[in-house]
Parts: C-alpha cells; sequence; structure tokens
C-alpha cells in the first residue's frame, strides 16, 4: 500500500518542486525587470534676462523590449508601452503649447529652446516601422488614440489635408515621418492632467508636485511635451526598449513684490524668486519610485560672464575652484540653499565664456524639511542669451481676400557677427539655412512666384536655393509642403523668402463655426544644420549620469520656429443658402420655359393649317371626341350624351398613364433599395 | 454701284482691323499689365496665365504638372505655352511673347469669323436664289455680314480683356471657330481638328458635334425641304435640280474617320508629354473631372459657384435635342445657340467666352442688352472689390451680377432663337404668298 502511494508522494514533490523553481525564476525575472525600468525627475531652473524665470521639468521612464517582459509593467505607463505595440512607432512627439516662445530675449541656441521651444497648439510628428502603405492607416489610429488619451482634438489631424510627409528637412529624415499641427488648439489643465498620469508618482509626490495649476498657466509660455522612442529587440543588438520623455517647459515672472518696493534706481535688478514664490508649494522628498529626482540651476554663458566669477580670470584654474564657496555665494546673488554640485561646462569653439549648472538633491529633504531654492540677486545684471544664428519670422503680404503672399525673413543677429568673425579668414564661408513650410490647401501657393532677397536685393533663385523639395497642395485632399535648403553667404545682414499665392474658397458647410476669425497657417520649422546645440558638463562619474544632462549633450541641429499666421478667408453669406438656391433656381427656370415656349410656339395661320391637317387624317373617333369635349364644354348639363366607347377609351388611357407612373416609380424603388 | 460699296466697305473693315490690334498692343505695354489677369471675370482656374506658368514650372522640376490642383489645362498647351511664360526679351514684360500669341489667335479667328461669315452670305444667297426669293431681300444688309461679324469679335471690350487679360480663352475660342469654318468651307480635316482641340481644351464645345454633322451633312445654309415641297405643291413645278441636297452620310463618316484620327493624334502627344507623370488618367481626372465636379468655388460671373451642384451639368445637355430639331437647317446658327449655352451654364465661365459667341452673332444688339452688357462689365469689378479687397459687401453683392449676366444671356439666346424661326416663318409666308399673316 505504501508502495503504492510513493509514487504519487513523489509526483507530488516533484511537481511542488518544479513550481517552486518557476515561482523562483519569475521572481528573479521580476526583479529585473523593476532593474530595467527606471524612472528619473529632473527640475531645471534658468533665470532669463528680461525679468524671467525658465521651469524646465523632466521626467523620463524607459522600459524593457516587450519580448522579454511581455506586457507588464511596474513603472512604465502602460497606455503608451500598447500604443507603440500597438501602432508599431519608432519615434514620436506630441507638444501642447500655449503661447510664444521669445527667440529674442530668451536665446534659441541652447538644447533647451532647440528641442523644448514648439509652435503654438499642438504638434505631432511620428516616425512609423510598418511598411509604407500602411504608414496612413497607423497615423490615423494613432491620432485617435493620442486624442482620447489626452483630452485633445487630435483626431483632426486624420485628414490627409492635415498632415504631411516632410522628405527630407525634418530631423528625423526618413519617408517614414508623418508631421501634423493644430495651430489652434487650446491647451489648458485638462491636457495636463493625463498628461500627469503617466508619471508613477503623478503629482503627489517629488518634484511634480510643485505643478500648480494656477502659477503654471499664469506664466508667459508653457509647453508639455512628450518624447517616445523605442528600438526594437530584433533590429539591433543592444535595445534600450522604449523611453518615454515627458517635458514641461514654463517661463514665468517671478513675484517681485521686493522690486516694487526698492525705488526707482535699482528698478533693473532682477526678481528674487524662490520655488515656494513661484509655484506657492514646496518639494517636499522625491517620488519614491525615481532613481533619481534633482533638481538644477543654470547660469546662462552670456550671465557667468558679467558676473566675474573671482577664480574666472585664469581659466583653468575656475575648474578646480569649483567647490569652493564663493561660488554660490557671491557678491551679485546668494543662494538659500547649499548646491549638493557644481558642473562647468566644457569649453566649446562658439563661446568665450562657460555656463555653471548647481545641482540640488531632493533625496535628502523630507515632509519636515522641505526643500526650497531661492536666488536673490544684489547688484543689477543686464546679459544676453545666446541667439539662433539667424532670426527668422513670417509674414503676409498684400491685402484683401483673394491673394497675397507670404514672407520668412532671417536677420542676423549678435551672434552671427561672433561667428563671422570667427570664420572669416577662409574666404568661402556659407551658412546653411532649412526652411520647412507646411500651407493648408487653401492657401493655393505658386511656387513659381518663389523671390529670394539676399540684403534686400533681388537674388537668382538658382544661386541661393540649394536644394528645394516641393509638394503642391492638392484641393481637400493634401497640404502643400516646402522644403528649402538656403546657402546664404556668412556676411548676410538680411534674408527674405517670398512665395505667392491665392485665397481659396471652402464650400459652405467646410466653414469652422467661427469662420470670420480666420483660419491658421502653422509654423515654418527653420533649422540651421551647420549648428548643434549641445551642453556637455564636465562629470566625474559618466555611469550614474543624469538623463537631462546627457540630453544636453546630444548634438542636436538648432532649430526654430515662426510664428502662426491667420489668414482671413472670404466667406459666403451663410445666412442665406435657400435664398441662393431659389434665385438660382428661378434664373433656370426662366432659361427653360422661355427658350422651350419660344421653340413649340406656333403662330396662328400654322396653328389653323395644322388643324386642318389633323382634321383630315384623323379617324372618326377623335373627330367625335373633339366633338364631344366641345359639347361639354359648352353644355354641362347633358352628361347623358357620352357614349361609352370614348370614355372606356378616357379610362383606357388613363389606366396606362397610371400604370407608367407605377413602373417608373416601382424601378425607381427598386434601383434604390 | 456695288463694287465701289464693297471696296469701301472692305477699306474700312482693314483700317478698323489694324486699329483693334494696334489698341491690343497698347494695353499690352501698360504697366502691371492692367492686373486684369487675376480679375476672376477674365481668368477662370481653367485659363489662368498663372496657373499655366505654375504648371510649366511643376514640369521643369520633373513633376507632373497635375500634382498640385493648380493647372487643368491641357498637355499640349503646357509644351507649346508653357515656355513663353518663362522667356522673355530683356527689358520687355514678360509676358509679351504671350500676349503676342494671344493677339495673333485673336486676329486669325477674326478672319475665319469673316470667311465663314461671307461662306454663308453666299450659302444663304443660294438658297434664296433656288426659293426665286432673291429679288424681295436683294436690298437687306447682309452684304457684308463676315466682315461685320469679325470687326464685332475684335473690337468687343470682351475680346479684348481677355486677350490683353493673358487668359488661355482666346485659343480654345480659335480652336471653336476654326471647327466651325472647316465644316461651313466643307474642309473636312480641318473640322474635326477644330473640334478635337477645342474638345480636348474646354469639353464643352463636344456638343458642337450636332451642328457640324448638320453642316457637312446638308450644307451650310438650307432652308427647309418643307418650304420646297410647299412651294413646289403651290406652283406644280417641280425641278429635282435645284432641290437642295438630302442629308447625306458620306461626310459625316468622313469627319467621324478625320475626328477619330486627330483624336487619337492628341491622344498620343498628350501620353508623350505626361508619361513619366502618371499617363492619361492623371490629365482626364484633373482636366474634365476638374471641370464636372465643380473643385474650385472662386466665384467667377456664372451662377453656378454660389450654388455647387453637380446636377446642373446636365442642364446643358437638355436643350440640344429640341434646339437640334427645331434649328436643324441652319447649322450655323445652331452652333452659335450652343456656345451662348455653354458660356451660361459653363462651371468655370468668363468673357472670353461670351466674347466667342457675340462674335459668332450677326444679330442687331438692342439697347436693353446692350446697356445690361456694360452694366454688368462695369458692375461686376465694383461688387468684387467690395466684397473681397474691401470686406464691406458679402457674396450675394457680387451674385447679383452674376445673376444679371445669367439673365441676359438667356434674353440674348431665347431672342435670338426666335428672331431665327420668326425669319424662316416669315420666308415660308413670302413663298405661300401670305404676307398678311406674317407678323403674328
Amino acid at each position: 500500500m505504501v508502495l503504492l502511494q510513493r509514487p504519487h508522494i513523489l509526483l507530488l514533490l516533484i511537481g511542488t518542486h518544479q513550481f517552486l523553481q518557476c515561482w523562483i525564476a519569475f521572481g528573479s525575472v521580476n526583479e529585473e525587470g523593476q532593474k530595467q525600468e527606471e524612472f528619473s525627475e529632473e527640475l531645471l531652473l534658468k533665470p532669463f534676462p528680461d525679468h524671467k524665470l525658465l521651469a524646465h521639468f523632466h521626467f523620463q521612464s524607459s522600459a524593457t523590449p516587450s519580448t522579454s517582459n511581455g506586457c507588464h509593467h511596474h513603472l512604465f505607463p502602460k497606455a503608451i508601452s500598447q500604443l507603440v505595440q500597438k501602432f508599431r512607432v519608432k519615434e514620436m512627439e506630441l507638444s501642447f503649447t500655449q503661447g510664444r516662445w521669445n527667440y529674442e530675449s530668451w536665446g534659441g541656441f541652447d538644447p533647451i529652446s532647440s528641442s523644448n521651444a514648439k509652435p503654438p497648439g499642438v504638434e505631432l510628428w511620428a516616425v512609423f516601422d510598418v511598411p509604407q502603405h500602411h504608414i496612413d492607416a497607423s497615423w490615423k489610429n494613432l491620432t485617435h488614440t493620442l486624442s482620447g488619451l489626452f483630452c485633445a482634438s487630435i483626431n483632426f489631424l486624420e485628414s490627409t489635408a492635415t498632415y504631411s510627409t516632410p522628405e527630407w528637412s525634418f530631423p528625423p529624415a526618413s519617408g517614414n515621418v508623418r508631421y501634423g499641427t493644430l495651430p489652434c488648439e487650446a491647451v489648458c489643465t485638462e491636457n495636463l492632467t493625463p498628461w500627469l498620469k503617466l508619471l508613477p508618482c503623478r503629482d503627489k509626490a517629488g518634484i511634480a508636485l510643485l505643478l500648480d495649476r494656477p502659477s503654471l498657466y499664469r506664466g508667459f509660455y508653457h509647453s508639455q511635451r512628450l518624447h517616445l522612442t523605442s528600438t526594437e529587440s530584433s533590429s539591433e543588438g543592444i535595445d534600450s526598449g522604449i523611453i518615454l520623455e515627458q517635458t514641461l517647459t514654463v517661463v514665468l515672472q517671478p513675484n517681485s513684490e521686493r522690486a516694487i518696493e526698492v525705488h526707482a534706481s535699482e528698478k533693473h535688478i532682477q526678481p528674487s524668486w524662490s520655488l515656494s514664490s513661484i509655484f506657492g508649494k514646496q518639494v517636499s522628498g522625491r517620488c519614491v519610485l525615481a532613481k533619481s529626482s534633482s533638481v538644477y540651476l543654470l547660469l546662462d554663458r552670456g550671465l557667468v560672464a558679467e558676473l566675474k566669477f573671482p577664480n574666472k580670470e585664469n581659466g583653468k584654474s575656475a575648474a578646480n575652484g569649483l567647490t569652493s564657496e564663493n561660488f554660490w555665494s557671491n557678491p551679485s546673488f546668494e543662494l538659500s540653499a547649499n548646491p549638493d554640485r557644481i558642473f562647468l561646462e566644457e569649453s566649446s569653439s562658439h563661446s568665450k565664456s562657460l555656463s555653471i549648472l548647481y545641482m540640488f538633491q531632493v533625496e535628502k529633504y523630507s515632509e519636515s524639511e522641505p526643500f526650497d531654492i531661492g536666488l536673490m540677486w544684489k547688484v543689477p545684471v543686464a546679459w544676453l542669451c545666446q541667439q539662433t544664428p539667424l532670426h527668422a519670422s513670417r509674414f503676409f503680404m498684400g491685402n484683401g481676400n483673394e491673394r497675397g503672399a507670404i514672407a520668412i525673413s532671417l536677420k542676423s543677429t549678435q551672434f552671427t557677427e561672433g561667428f563671422m568673425s570667427a570664420n572669416s579668414k577662409d574666404g568661402s564661408c556659407e551658412l546653411r539655412v532649412e526652411v520647412f513650410q507646411v500651407v493648408p490647401w487653401y492657401v493655393k501657393v505658386y511656387f513659381h512666384s518663389l523671390r529670394v532677397f539676399v540684403d534686400q536685393q533681388p537674388r537668382a533663385v538658382s544661386d541661393i536655393i540649394e536644394k528645394i523639395h516641393v509638394s503642391p497642395s492638392k484641393d481637400k485632399m493634401s497640404p502643400g509642403v516646402m522644403e528649402v535648403v538656403l546657402k546664404l553667404p556668412c556676411r548676410v545682414n538680411t534674408a527674405a523668402l517670398t512665395v505667392e499665392f491665392d485665397k481659396g474658397f471652402l464650400r459652405i458647410d467646410e466653414y469652422p463655426p467661427d469662420a470670420n476669425q480666420g483660419f491658421d497657417i502653422p509654423s515654418a520649422i527653420i533649422s540651421f544644420p551647420n549648428f548643434h546645440a549641445s551642453m556637455v558638463f564636465l562629470e566625474d562619474d559618466s555611469l550614474n549620469k543624469s538623463p537631462l544632462l546627457s540630453k544636453f549633450q546630444e548634438k542636436c541641429p538648432v532649430m526654430s520656429y515662426t510664428e502662426v499666421l491667420l489668414v482671413p478667408l472670404t466667406t459666403p453669406d451663410f445666412s442665406m443658402p435657400y435664398n441662393v438656391i431659389t434665385i438660382t433656381c428661378t434664373v433656370f427656370a426662366l432659361y427653360f420655359g422661355s427658350l422651350l415656349n419660344v421653340l413649340q410656339r406656333r403662330v396662328a395661320e400654322e396653328e389653323r393649317f395644322l388643324k386642318a391637317k389633323a382634321a383630315k387624317k384623323t379617324g372618326r373617333l377623335p373627330l367625335l371626341l373633339s366633338k364631344l369635349s366641345a359639347k361639354l364644354r359648352g353644355r354641362r348639363r347633358e352628361p347623358l350624351h357620352s357614349p361609352p366607347s370614348s370614355s372606356s377609351f378616357i379610362n383606357s388611357k388613363l389606366v396606362l398613364k397610371v400604370i407608367l407612373v407605377a413602373g417608373l416609380a416601382l424601378g425607381w424603388q427598386y434601383v434604390f433599395s | 454701284m456695288e463694287k465701289v460699296k464693297k471696296k469701301i466697305g472692305s477699306f474700312s473693315f482693314w483700317n478698323w482691323v489694324i486699329a483693334s490690334i494696334i489698341f491690343r498692343l497698347i494695353l499690352i505695354y501698360f504697366p502691371k499689365n492692367l492686373n486684369l489677369s487675376s480679375r476672376p471675370e477674365v481668368s477662370t482656374p481653367l485659363t489662368s496665365f498663372r496657373r499655366l506658368a505654375e504648371g510649366y514650372w511643376l514640369k521643369q522640376s520633373s513633376m507632373s504638372p497635375y500634382a498640385g490642383s493648380m493647372y487643368h489645362g491641357s498637355p499640349l498647351l503646357l509644351s507649346l505655352l508653357g515656355p513663353l511664360t518663362i522667356n522673355r526679351i530683356e527689358g520687355q514684360p514678360n509676358h509679351l511673347l504671350y500676349s503676342l500669341v494671344s493677339v495673333i489667335a485673336d486676329v486669325v479667328s477674326a478672319m475665319l469669323i469673316r470667311a465663314t461669315g461671307q461662306n454663308l452670305r453666299l450659302a444663304y444667297l443660294r438658297s434664296l436664289e433656288s426659293l426665286h426669293l432673291v429679288k424681295q431681300i436683294e436690298v437687306s444688309e447682309f452684304l457684308f455680314s463676315g466682315d461685320i461679324a469679325a470687326l464685332i469679335y475684335l473690337c468687343n471690350p470682351f475680346t479684348i480683356v481677355a486677350c490683353v487679360g493673358l487668359s488661355t480663352s482666346p485659343i480654345e475660342n480659335m480652336a471653336v471657330i476654326l471647327c466651325l469654318y472647316g465644316a461651313c468651307s466643307r474642309l473636312i480635316p480641318l473640322a474635326a481638328f477644330g473640334w478635337v482641340i477645342a474638345t480636348h481644351l474646354s469639353l464643352y464645345p463636344a456638343i458642337l458635334i450636332i451642328p457640324v454633322i448638320f453642316l457637312l451633312g446638308c450644307g451650310p445654309d438650307s432652308p427647309p425641304r418643307k418650304l420646297f415641297l410647299q412651294r413646289h405643291q403651290q406652283k406644280e413645278v417641280l425641278n429635282q435640280s435645284k432641290l437642295p441636297p438630302r442629308f447625306s452620310w458620306g461626310p459625316i463618316i468622313h469627319f467621324a474617320f478625320w475626328a477619330f484620327l486627330w483624336s487619337v493624334y492628341v491622344l498620343v502627344l498628350c501620353g508623350i508629354s505626361l508619361k513619366q507623370f502618371g499617363g492619361l488618367w492623371e490629365m482626364f481626372k484633373s482636366t474634365y473631372g476638374f471641370i464636372l465636379t465643380v473643385e474650385d468655388l472662386s466665384p467667377n460671373i456664372g451662377v453656378l459657384w454660389n450654388f455647387f451642384l453637380i446636377v446642373f451639368h446636365v442642364n446643358i445637355l437638355f436643350m440640344i435635342l429640341p434646339l437640334a430639331i427645331r434649328l436643324r437647317h441652319r447649322p450655323c446658327y445652331l452652333a452659335f445657340v450652343y456656345v451662348a449655352i455653354c458660356s451660361m451654364l459653363k462651371s468655370y465661365p468668363s468673357v472670353g467666352d461670351s466674347a466667342l459667341y457675340l462674335g459668332l452673332l450677326d444679330m442687331q444688339f438692342s439697347l436693353f442688352l446692350f446697356c445690361g452688357y456694360v452694366g454688368v462689365s462695369l458692375l461686376s469689378p465694383v461688387m468684387h472689390n467690395l466684397w473681397i479687397w474691401r470686406g464691406t459687401g458679402n457674396a450675394n453683392f457680387y451674385f447679383a451680377t452674376a445673376m444679371v449676366y445669367a439673365c441676359l444671356q438667356i434674353v440674348l439666346v431665347v431672342e435670338g432663337v426666335s428672331a431665327m424661326l420668326n425669319h424662316d416663318r416669315k420666308l415660308r409666308n413670302l413663298i405661300t404668298g401670305k404676307p398678311q399673316d406674317a407678323k403674328s
């Protein structure tokens, strides 16, 4: 009996063992996954010359490739990973922006501005990893999904008339890119809340705690961005899975109560600020799920040059003196907290001075001792942010609602002068500028009217334009796309591109509800492929690099967006389509009626002739009939005379007609059912 | 006596022709081209010069000229006239060559109208002769009808504006007139060529095939056979030789053969010029398709832009049959009526079209119609300005003038048709000898 039972026990034991093994294995996988899924939160603060402050929140989460981990995630938002798997998105960027980045006073030649300054409204581009003919379907589904995820009307981008296919001018240059913008989309807290839901701690802990809605939307510019990169495990040996980068860039005006108090002579002093004064909140410790959580304060190159640190003069020794206290408590400003580390930028070719980065670790702080950083200015300072090589602006020319011209003008900035003086030794110095312009179909651009002006002198198009790609707009089908590479001499002061257009007319049901407000033309993208905005900071340990700083090190070309233009289109009279229809029909009726009348009219003599002829030819029955009808007309009180044959004849004719009409009706019904 | 009269007439004719050409050249030299080329009355999406230039530019940069929805004309026109949009003589306005081409086209069409008119007059006289009615109508002023028609065509402000405004309609008009001329003078290949080219350029002249068939089948102007029969009934004289020829199928088969040949030729040429850009199907889609599905809704002087319905394209076809039955013995007049109806119900009409039928018309203008045309041509720019440029008016301002224009054309067509029918009636009455009933 025992022997008989043994195998069962054995089996049971083996089974348990295997099950335990599986359990352990699964646990290890689980731990591994946890190790690979990372989340980090960072905040960068940067004072601007025009008394404003930039707050740049950077949240980054990464997930392992889906093949090794199934579809389960610990930190990474499931919605995003499903989206990537479903539509095979290789790279995607979605941004919601309100306000316009002021390139002149906030700069345009640093990684923050060239990758975070976005056009107003919604901008979406995506690179797909699907065959060419499936891309449009994927894009359509993606826009609908994102529209649901972010409570925005991104689904308007599904129609082919709103998105375009950049050939080469757009940074992730390949044929699989789709690019679309909604310039008039209003961005508000309803878009921010779903965006925050993607964070593991939401806005309940960590740096995201600072995102106080009233203070955010009081700002001059805010842009929330979602950047997504996924690498297929099969395509490359080293895979990083999906990297989701969420940034929120806000430009705020610090409450300068102190500035008002001080008298007029100190008007130019920069306002002092602290996190609690800007956001009305403090950071009470990090988000426990975050790998790293830090706050940075960036002092611009121009500002550093202006501040004149004591160690600045003897170049190299500045790096040695970094840790010395005089860096953060110096005659011109005072920091309210001690920075944990100070980074100095690696020397670059373009500029003389180097920017400084103060780092604060949030981990050290807690609920009882919240983190707050303040900057108190002691002396007034004025400096300039580093600007793009050429400042781009765009405007309309002409008046009236029939036609006009779009002009993109490029003006040299102080940077170009410096660049020019640096490169003046070699004679042939060229400045390449890429222009990417999408126009909706109702702005019908005449590409043959493209003119180029350099220093206000008209120049031959072939001299200046190195490369051009045009895909003309199709009515209600696709927008017009113009991609141009300009090759300008370095000493250029101004350059301008003009293109003429006709304004289209929409069908009455295609106008939006507020048709008289006008239609938006999306921003043009001006990029400078020869220039790369990157900031490399000297770091001790390259292993434990912060995602924000490694982002700064990436070489991205300098890019800037032009203004959104508002084009007024002619509107029909919305109140009276009915009147138009009736009047037109009346005119047609007049035409048909009068022409038929003329064609059919017979003069009296002809009529008599025909009657006589008819009388001769026709037999007895019709004659009788006509006589009868005359009689009937003459005396109606004698219906007894009517012969049965004639009445039956009339009836048969009537019946025939009725049958004909019924047959027609039946046929109609049959055809259309 | 008559010779002297003729001489004086022809002398003044040439004077007028030269004067009108000089006037055109002066207008061409005006700076900025008087902004005529962008007037909606002159250049429609189908005939605009700027669109032609855009199409040529696209073709030059190795893209299909139909890539955008800019150009909707024929590829042949593009290869013939396209280079003229770029080439320029130093110091001259850059549209000079193109304007010269349209002036030449205008003059050629005027000459063709003159020749057609003379042909018609001869045929008319012959047919009157055959009816023994010459004496009664001898004094009428049919003598210089060709000259007068040609002069009306040349000096018509609409023609001048269409010519100076750089639209392609002078060329399209020339093709139509070429077709009619060929049919009148029984040059069958020429008629077929004109018909094929006109249809290729603007589709609507396709319906001219009916008058052309009548022209070829029965001759340019023949009184109805019934009249002869009536006359012979009356006088009891039968002269078989003087009977007008019956409808003959020979020339029509000939015409069909040539039309087929020419259309194959044109299609092959188009196919060659569009070989690398999607071929013929794209051409059909963006030329004929564009005409039939009114895609461009920019206002023009037609009535349809405000009414955007496709249903009304059938309209043109509605009246063809009744008119053909009734005016079958006067094919030229039938052609005129067709052209007028087309220009009225077209989806993208322009004054160039009305210039064509006004040229074909050799009838006295009534003062009412004249005032109407003048009023429309003055009011429509004003209304357009008010609506589009100043923004003070709305679409109905401009639509009203378009409405009036359409009404005028309707009145013109109807009056014309009834005048012709009355004329026939009078002839018949003269034959049957009942002058007292002529007016009724």
